[in-house]
């Protein structure tokens, strides 16, 4: 089973990269994209096939090493 | 005194922190393998810069799982003095020994240049030779030291005076223009609550020598050999 795991910074904590692309895109002059937040994505393949079982080892993964919970967050979904 | 140099697979300035403890310092120096579980009876441990196991998802990120590392701990919460340059810095905040964690550069871009620093606290091993407002120039090269620390944590920091250096101008003015990275509060360096693990960027084994054009960082690494001989 597959578990994609989406890593960004916490709201609070300021993205240089996502202002920069956003500042590009408006020079682009798509000045309806009003903020950028870059995050990482990743793809997990786990041998088990249980939905639960997956999103728990998942999680387990991304507070452990995927994360830093000082200045990120994390969504998990699998299947 | 006898210092611990840990070397990870991509540090690159675990021989230039070595020659200083050994060339500059007159000290007798170790360099110890990331997988080693023995710091060889070392009384003082570096954490050099570089690239350890190429910072590819954070920096410092897989250091922490090193195998030297939970012997670092351990001398760390026995009270033994830990520093942290650059890389090691980054790898002591993910590896909790020090609060708080590293962003990118504000700019994105990587800063390779001289910057100045004032020294803030005088009570930790790196900076009991200098005095309170000591103004050291000293290099910096990195592309992720923009610390942050939460509302709350950083306001425990200074509370708790941890802030040990803080990125100013020549003369010592706090100047949003001589932070070179972002760090919130300036922060260059931090010790930890007991004051013997501190981190911090600038890179003072690169400014210890005439013949590297700046010798501010002696006044860090001298600090060391004299809070080895006063302890």
């Amino acid at each position: 089973m597959r578990a994609r795991v989406f890593v960004t910074l916490k709201p609070s904590v300021f993205d240089p990269q996502g202002r920069t692309i956003a500042e590009a895109l408006h020079s682009l002059g798509y000045n309806g994209v009003e903020d950028v937040r870059q995050g990482k994505y990743f793809e997990l393949d786990l041998a088990t096939t249980e939905a639960a079982q997956a999103k728990a080892l998942a999680a387990e993964v991304a507070d452990k090493l995927l994360a830093n919970p000082v200045i990120e967050s994390y969504r998990i979904e699998v299947g | 005194m006898k210092f611990a140099v840990i070397v990870f697979p991509g540090s690159n300035c675990d021989h230039d922190a070595f020659h200083a403890a050994t060339h500059v310092l007159g000290q007798s120096a170790e360099l110890i393998w990331h997988k080693d579980t023995d710091l060889k009876g070392a009384d003082f441990v570096i954490l050099p810069g570089g690239f350890a196991h190429g910072d590819y998802l954070r920096t410092g990120a897989m250091a922490r799982f090193s195998p030297i590392m939970r012997e670092v701990k351990a001398f760390a919460e026995r009270g033994g003095p830990v520093l942290g340059i650059c890389n090691g810095f980054q790898i002591l905040l993910e590896a909790g020994l020090l609060p708080g964690a590293m962003l990118r550069n504000r700019g994105l871009k990587y800063r390779c240049e001289h910057v100045y620093v004032r020294v803030e606290q005088t009570d930790t091993p790196v900076t009991c030779g200098a005095h309170v407002g000591q103004v050291l120039r000293i290099p910096i090269g990195h592309g992720e030291g923009n610390y942050y620390a939460p509302p709350d944590v950083l306001e425990r920091i200074e509370a708790n005076r941890q802030v040990v250096l803080r990125y100013t101008t020549a003369d010592g003015q706090l100047d949003d223009d001589a932070n070179p990275n972002g760090s919130v509060h300036a922060i260059a360096g931090l010790c930890s609550e007991r004051r013997n693990v501190v981190g911090m960027m600038p890179h003072p084994e690169r400014a210890a020598e005439p013949a590297l054009g700046c010798v501010d960082g002696l006044v860090i690494l001298e600090s060391i050999v004299k809070a080895f001989a006063t302890a």
